[in-house]
């Protein structure tokens, strides 16, 4: 008997065959939909097209840096009174940096990558219909377009978007005559983000719920996928995390609006003497960053979960360390809640305080290294077959080291005093969550297209994207290590015309030619991605060779996953390459009694009646002697 | 039999929605704690108190939502045992009471105004009072929409399931805006000098 919950206002029960299904109009099945399948299609291209929204921002901004003199017509006709004689307007490069990294953490990292993956792989991977509420999830979805649509849209206000950074520290957000980007701007953001918070906190909610009530028979939670897990727990940790996010912002909202003095003490803006008394805007940095870090493992986790699937699939060897990569990922989410003061090192906090902050930052890089080597110790001596998803997945580990090293440096809190707000932090920054992140997504996208699309991505296409982006991202992000080291700060409009600074000049005009080339490699990507939904090669039901329960269920969507039946589970995702099979991968769904050849004792660890099978079927079977 | 089989495959479908109840509640609940924690570090970091005594309409308060959690409670039994009718005549209390309850709220904020302690104030802390019992409010308002819920339901005679569903999501719901409240109450009481 299988059921599916479609409405918000009943549950309908359909047989095996879904023959008298309720019709769709193209509203409730393109736009409206209820479908978890098509809302993470609907995550993923408004994602995608963020990511390259806020790529063309970073170009604008770099064009900037490495030509701090020169004037571009061009940029003057595209933008306008932002770019005065062709120049861009040093308040609108604040607004430049604010927004990329605003959309590139929250719309593009948060929202996309869990927003299409978690609502992909958590009912199909665990074998249930739907998610625990379809109604909620498509809100969520609506309410991410309206932040995000909200978030563009201050792009069309006279003084232009926020431009305090994607931290908006106070008091430069709190009063709206500090600068221009803290005006309408500001508000945009303000009221976007809101919204963003209750899409994720709906989505967040949904899927620590159907990962908790909704798996199928057999699946119990150590037979999960570990993407599963990891959309888990970064559902679990956005849960916690974002309210406090609220909570800092509706507080700021008042600072704004009704002149309340949380953040904002004794002021002068203008030569005019501000009302307020006695607040805190450190009281801010903690609220922020109490959300701020945990958000930083929002980002990655889902990324590392999909690396996972992915190594193990293409390396055809089973994870090393499951229980171990499990543990690492409980271990990151739990101490991720008492690390956020390494980002406050330099606000005259209490050295005690910044001793205990710098230890628990510093035991984050255990876990955190258990995992990388894990995924070293799985490619080992693996069968590898280097497909796009493959390479883009060990790309993130790769990425995921380098810049994981260097939160080493800045975790220290007197080796921080000179480093923080340099362009070492923005380098060790973008290594670890951006690029490393963007990889997991992209090595997402190849591996589940065909799940997604019925047709598979390019793969010639997929290297050449691999390779362009690879190479670029280590050419713009590792110079910039060494412009930290020399102090050169970040965020700053033209730092090359400081005499000590202008020598980085010359790096500066290497690091845009290099995010040139790389933007550019994007356009293979943008094109494979669309040509292969139309006209890519049509693929088959298990076209990696793959374990997990989502190859079990047709090419064609139908509403509910299976046609029939929920498979039921029978062992762990990652038998590949047993020893015994002739196959190199065993499927989810297929029992142990028809792997006669292949089982080992551990196999039944719980399981008496199996384990007393087994023995028989040993003694009857003797292995065969090897002929040397 | 195939109703039996229905009303099955109902309960195995409403658990997850339930649990997003008590997973929304864990988001409300971090809400409040960093609220909560702001003003610690706020008063901490600035050495400034609340430094009033509190208006005792806030004691009335939180007898009048105290009170309609037992009232809930009550009609939540009626509901497993079939009288309706019981069942809504304490719905109804309970949500008359939770409305007395929002306008003894407001009406603690004409006094604290009458104090001179305002919203905006250059001593947060006391703006922190409005923030903690506004958006409290704002809980309170939902839990209300919530048993208005139950209540139409109740009139409109949905299956018994459901019913029942509706009456435990609202309930879950108020007694956690309920215990919220003695918690903010309790931290503004131990912090009012
Ligand atoms: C080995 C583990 C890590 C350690 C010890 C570490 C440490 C730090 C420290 C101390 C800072 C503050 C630097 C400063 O502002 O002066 C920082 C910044 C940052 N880290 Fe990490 N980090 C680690 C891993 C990660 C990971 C895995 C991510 C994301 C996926 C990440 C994302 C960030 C971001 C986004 C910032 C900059 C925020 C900003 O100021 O705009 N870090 N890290
Ligand atoms: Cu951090």
């Amino acid at each position: 008997m299988s059921t599916l919950a479609v409405h918000d206002h009943g549950v309908e029960s359909h047989d095996h065959d879904h023959e008298h299904h309720h019709h769709d109009t193209f509203l409730t099945k393109y736009v409206f939909s209820q479908d978890h399948k098509m809302i993470a299609k609907q995550f993923l291209i408004t994602g995608i097209t963020m990511a390259f929204i806020a790529m063309t921002l970073s170009i604008l901004f770099r064009i900037q840096l490495a030509y701090p003199d020169k004037t571009f017509p061009l940029l003057h006709t595209l933008l306008g009174r932002f770019a005065p004689e062709g120049r861009i307007d040093p308040n609108f490069y604040m607004s430049l940096v604010t927004i990329h990294g605003t959309i590139m953490v929250f719309f593009v990292l948060t929202a996309g990558l869990s927003g299409t993956f978690s609502n992909l792989l958590i009912p199909l991977q665990l074998g249930a219909r739907d998610m625990a509420s379809p109604f909620l999830n498509m809100l969520s979805y609506w309410a991410f377009f309206l932040a995000s649509v909200i978030m563009l849209s201050s792009f069309f206000v006279q003084k232009g978007p926020a431009s305090g950074g994607w931290t908006i520290y106070p008091p430069l957000s709190a009063l709206p005559k500090a600068m221009p980007g803290s005006g309408e701007g500001m508000t945009l953001w303000l009221i976007s983000m809101v919204l963003f918070v209750a899409s994720s906190l709906m989505g967040g909610i949904n899927y620590v719920s159907t990962v908790l009530n909704m798996r199928t028979k057999g699946m119990d939670l150590w037979k999960m996928p570990l993407t599963i897990w990891a959309f888990f727990l970064t559902a679990i940790l956005g849960v916690l995390s974002f309210p406090v996010l609220v909570a800092g912002v509706v507080l700021l909202i008042f600072d704004r609006s009704f002149g309340t003095s949380f953040y904002l003490s004794e002021i002068v803006v203008q030569g005019q003497v501000m009302p307020f008394e006695g607040g805190s805007p450190i009281l801010f940095e903690h609220l922020f960053w109490f959300l701020g870090h945990p958000e930083v493992y929002i980002v990655i986790m889902p990324a590392l979960g999909i690396s996972s699937e992915i190594i193990s699939t293409n390396s055809r060897k089973p994870i090393f360390g499951y229980h171990a990569m499990v543990y690492s990922l409980i271990g990151i989410s739990v101490l991720s809640f008492i690390v956020w003061g390494h980002h406050m090192f330099v606000t005259g906090m209490n050295p005690f305080l910044g001793g205990v902050f710098m230890i628990t930052t510093l035991i984050i890089a255990v876990p955190s290294a258990v995992k990388t080597f894990n995924y070293l110790a799985t490619l080992w001596r693996g069968n590898i077959r280097f497909t796009p998803a493959m390479l883009f997945a060990i790309g993130l580990v790769s990425f995921f080291i380098s810049g994981g090293l260097t939160g080493l440096f800045l975790g220290n809190a007197a080796l921080d005093i000179n480093l923080h707000d340099t362009y070492f932090v923005v380098a060790h920054f973008h290594l670890v969550m951006g690029s490393a992140a963007i990889f997991g997504m992209l090595a997402g996208v190849y591996h589940w297209f065909p799940k997604m699309f019925g047709r598979l991505m390019d793969e010639k296409l997929g290297y050449l994207h691999f390779w362009l982006t690879f190479i670029g991202a280590y050419l713009v992000f590792f110079p910039m290590h060494f412009m930290g080291l020399d102090g050169v700060p970040r965020r700053y409009y033209a730092f090359t015309e400081f005499p000590s600074m202008a020598r980085w000049l010359s790096v500066n005009v290497f690091i845009t030619w290099a995010a040139i080339m790389s933007g550019v490699a994007q356009i293979a990507f943008l094109f494979n991605f669309v040509y292969s939904i139309f006209w890519g090669k049509k693929t088959t039901q298990n076209p990696w060779g793959s374990n997990t329960l989502e190859w079990t269920a047709p090419v064609e969507h139908l509403h509910g996953n299976w046609p029939g039946e929920i498979p039921t589970v029978y062992r762990w995702p990652y038998d590949y390459s047993k020893p015994g099979h002739h196959e190199d991968f065993i499927p989810q769904t297929v029992p142990y009694s028809e792997t006669m050849s292949s089982n080992l004792s551990h196999d039944f660890e719980d399981n008496e009646a199996g384990l007393e099978a087994f023995k028989k079927w040993q003694i009857a079977n003797p292995p065969r002697e090897e002929v040397k | 039999m195939i109703m039996a089989q229905i009303q099955q495959e109902d309960k195995l479908d409403l658990a997850p929605k339930k649990f997003n109840m008590w997973l929304f509640i864990f988001t409300s609940f971090m809400f409040f704690a960093a609220l909560t924690s702001g003003f610690i570090v706020y008063s901490g970091g600035s050495g400034k108190g609340i430094k009033i005594i509190l208006p005792h309409a806030f004691m009335y308060s939180t007898a009048v939502i105290i009170i309609s959690s037992v009232t809930l409670f009550i009609a939540s039994r009626a509901a497993k045992q079939l009288q309706f009718e019981k069942q809504r005549l304490f719905l109804w209390l309970t949500a008359i009471l939770g409305i007395a309850f929002l306008a003894i709220q407001i009406y603690a904020w004409v006094l604290l105004v009458n104090m001179k302690v305002y919203l905006v104030n250059s001593n947060a802390s006391q703006s922190f009072i409005y923030m903690f019992t506004g958006m409290h409010l704002l809980h309170v308002i939902a839990g209300l929409g919530l048993l208005f819920r139950a209540l139409s339901g109740s009139y409109k005679n949905i299956p018994q399931v459901k019913n029942l569903f509706r009456m435990e999501f609202a309930g879950i719901f108020w007694h956690f805006i309920d215990i919220i409240w003695i918690y903010l109450y309790v931290f503004l009481l131990l912090n009012q000098y």
